[in-house]
């Protein structure tokens, strides 16, 4: 049945003849064979009976009829140009970051991001969007790999272009919340019209941004030695916790307007976004509790050695060693923080799984539940697996020093 | 730094004067935010008119659920609304602990095998499943596949007495009668009886090395026994078509619930699998090797070696998940399946109640998820290396 190794490092690739390689993995047992055999007859099965659906019972039209709507809810079709414009720019940063990260790389453009690219052109191409909007985003990728380019030959020029990436970012942030908001000179788009895709993000993107702060002072608090900051912390970790992530949105929708003062009613949005980042802290404060003890004593005795104080140890000395050893943990939490927020489609927001809900209810649509939880999976899919992908990428990249 | 010791430290160089201070502050601060919070809560109840009290539980709660294990009118009263709904509740977690590590550990340890479509399978499952949000996965399972089930006239068969309709699904069950729960307690004693007489097997094999041949031969009678009580005793009933449409006998799983329990299960498991993989690559080389060494087959290796050590690895992270299961069945709201956290929100939708019924509903869950906790370290403490 098992192996008698765990998976060692793969041998180099010898030339296989078919049959051999049958005969080697599928085949070296009889009872291998037999499970071969079934395994494959139930594959075989459930691909020809997925197949007949999927060509000839589903109806696809639901997909591309919609599109707009899974993508930004309802958010007004003059405003678009918006949207163009801010991904234009995130993308652009996005190539120009890769592009100073990669500086020291031989080619930026290697086979597997060329072959990447290559199918992200095909899959824009063949998206069922009017012709305009597949040419601007066929261009914002041209965007960001010209960027990536610029951004390399840039830093080899210019080496404190690094430096001033995060500032960039920041600024992009808050361009981006204003070209969506609206506001300044631009015609206001109020919550109620985000929604979709765009909603999802915004939301994910916010709680994590504000969950940060939170529990990074709950991880320190939980790890203090102070009695009473350390029985608050221990507190509210394990009451967040202990509870069903449903009941704290439904808390925030129902119980926020209730503690504050009569005729204050933050918007739907923020509650949400309350709600979620109130909920990650608790989970990133013991992600990051796990850093803080991983990080060796003597690292803070060393510290005190050179004089520095309780708050300069803590800020300078332990805590970025801590977030650099849960960095995995975090962004797990982070991919589960992006899948969570389908439960804001249960109070009533209209998220990309939410849309999708209200789609279903128009006659038009009725019962095409296969087709759309299909689609929007394939979306959560590729965001989630992206993420983890990148956080292997980077856990390699800072492994430095820790043996 | 240091003072001379005629003249005594200023207090605001004194590190425990600052410790002393930032803790009142926190306190204080806590305190006051609490304060404002409450003081609006008080006012807002006021403007309703709604006293904080646990009076309307005793009211009668008219509302019907959908599943009522223990009976239940709409003309009860909201505490024995709320019992249901833990019961739901817990239907469904117990199932899915039982079920979800079976199949956890299953796809972690089938994750190493030599067959390379079973492999790459088991890394499919864990792939997909942990990248797709749970809320669309149960959407998933209920409304496009259980839904879809034929109308009860042309049920689907399954192999053996098992149907599957838009009614529900119907499986063969044991007839409860007292009888039924007396033989239960037999099994059970036959069942403590077999572990014993294996652990005097072990120890004989082990301290006098002796071939353990008699106690084998008991152990297969046991087993006997107890597989005649399962099947014949417990009087197996499987359902019967008695009209077209109609069903006699076995049990029924309602749509919501199969939904819920598959959707957790599969979840769960995934996160479980990837668990049991790490636990498993845990376990130093050496191991195996000194295992094969000794004449182990690969099989043998696994359940006798490797696997006892692995579950040091993969008990304590496995404590999170089962209360992630816990948790995540309050999603049984989505579908509809009236389980404690949908009960609670109907009777909150009802009264007008947030505060008392949050207050309620989080008591619970926390109580479940301790009691998870409390089981798991205990089983934790069982499974840790014995160090002399």
């Amino acid at each position: 049945m098992t192996s008698p190794l765990p998976p060692a490092p793969a041998p180099p690739l010898t030339h296989y003849r078919p049959h051999r390689w049958l005969q080697k993995n599928l085949f070296n047992s009889w009872l291998n064979g037999l499970i071969t055999i079934v395994l494959g007859g139930v594959l075989l099965w459930a691909g020809i009976g997925f197949l007949r659906w999927a060509i000839g019972a589903a109806d696809w039209r639901v997909i591309p009829a919609n599109l707009p709507l899974y993508f930004v809810g309802r958010y007004p079709a003059d405003q678009y140009w918006r949207l163009w414009l801010m991904l234009a720019i995130i993308g652009a940063l996005s190539g120009l970051s890769w592009g100073v990260l990669a500086q020291r790389a031989i080619r930026l453009f290697t086979v597997p991001v060329l072959a990447g690219l290559s199918l992200g052109a095909i899959g824009i191409i063949l998206i069922p969007t009017p012709p305009l909007y597949r040419l601007f985003a066929l261009a914002i990728a041209l965007i960001s790999a010209i960027s990536a380019w610029g951004g390399r030959q840039g830093a080899r020029q210019f080496p404190p272009l690094s430096r001033w990436l995060s500032l960039l970012w920041a600024v992009t942030f808050v361009m981006s919340f204003w070209l969506i908001r609206g506001g300044l000179g631009l015609k206001v788009v109020s919550t109620n019209d985000w929604g979709g895709l765009l909603l999802t993000l915004i939301m994910s993107l916010a709680s994590i941004l504000l969950c940060f702060p939170l529990g990074v002072l709950l991880a320190l608090g939980r790890q203090s030695p102070l009695p009473v900051v350390r029985g608050l912390s221990i507190a509210y970790i394990e009451l967040v916790r202990g509870v069903p992530l449903i009941s704290i949105l439904f808390m925030g929708q129902v119980m926020i307007p209730l503690f504050l003062p009569e005729g204050v009613r933050p918007d739907r949005v923020v509650r949400a976004i309350l709600g979620l980042t109130l909920f990650s802290a608790a989970y990133l404060a013991e992600n990051v509790r796990g850093g803080l003890q991983a990080v060796p004593r003597g690292q803070l005795e060393a510290a005190n050695a050179l004089g520095l104080n309780a708050p300069l140890t803590v800020g300078l000395i332990v805590l970025p060693q801590a977030i650099k050893i849960s960095i995995p943990a975090i962004v797990g939490q982070f991919i589960g923080l992006f899948q969570d927020t389908t439960l804001l489609s249960i109070v009533g927001l209209l998220e990309l799984l939410g849309i999708s809900r209200a789609i279903l209810a128009n006659p038009e649509f009725l019962g095409k539940y296969g087709e759309t939880y299909l689609f929007i999976g394939v979306i959560y899919w590729g965001f989630c697996y992206a993420m983890s992908i990148g956080s292997r990428r980077l856990e390699k990249h800072l492994n430095t020093g820790q043996r | 730094m240091s003072s001379t010791p005629d003249t005594p430290t200023p207090i605001w160089r004194d590190d425990r004067f600052w410790k002393a201070v930032f803790q009142i502050a926190v306190l204080a601060g806590v305190i006051g935010l609490l304060s404002v919070f409450f003081s609006n809560l008080n006012d807002n109840l006021n403007r309703t008119g709604l006293q904080f009290s646990f009076d309307f539980l005793a009211k009668s709660a008219s509302f019907s659920i959908g599943e009522t294990p223990i009976p239940y009118s709409p003309s009860d009263s909201y505490q024995k609304a709320i019992v249901v709904g833990v019961i739901n509740t817990l239907r469904v977690v117990l199932v899915g602990f039982v079920l979800t590590t079976v199949l956890g550990i299953f796809a972690g340890v089938v994750s190493f095998s030599d067959n390379w479509l079973l492999c790459k399978l088991s890394l499919l499952y864990v792939e997909v499943v942990r990248n797709t949000p749970l809320l669309l996965q149960l959407m998933f399972w209920y409304f496009p596949i259980f839904l879809s089930l034929p109308p009860p006239q042309t049920p689907v068969q399954w192999p053996g007495p098992i149907f599957l309709s838009k009614t529900g699904i119907y499986v063969p069950w044991p007839t409860i009668t007292p009888m039924f729960w007396l033989w239960l307690l037999a099994l059970i004693g036959v069942v403590i009886a077999a572990i014993a007489l294996w652990q005097w097997r072990r120890s004989r094999q082990v301290e006098r090395a002796e071939s353990g041949l008699p106690q084998l031969v008991g152990l297969i009678i046991l087993g006997i026994i107890a597989l005649g009580m399962v099947t014949i005793a417990f009087n197996w009933q499987a359902p019967q078509v008695s009209r077209p449409g109609q069903f006699e006998g076995g049990l029924r799983l309602s749509l919501e619930y199969t939904a819920l329990l598959v959707g957790l299960v599969v979840y769960t498991g995934a996160f479980i699998a990837e668990i049991v993989r790490a636990g498993i690559q845990a376990v130093s080389r050496g191991q195996w090797e000194a295992a094969r060494s000794l004449g182990l087959s690969s099989g043998q290796v696994m359940r006798l070696v490797v696997f006892p050590q692995a579950l040091r690895v993969i008990i304590p992270p496995l404590n999170s998940q089962y209360m992630n299961l816990a948790k995540n069945s309050s999603l049984a709201l989505a579908i509809g399946y009236p389980d404690l956290f949908s009960v609670a929100s109907t009777s909150l939708n009802q009264t007008g109640r947030p505060l008392e019924m949050f207050i309620i509903l989080m008591s619970i869950y926390l109580t479940l998820n301790l009691i998870i906790s409390l089981v798991m370290n205990q089983l934790n403490r069982m499974v840790q290396v014995k160090e002399r």
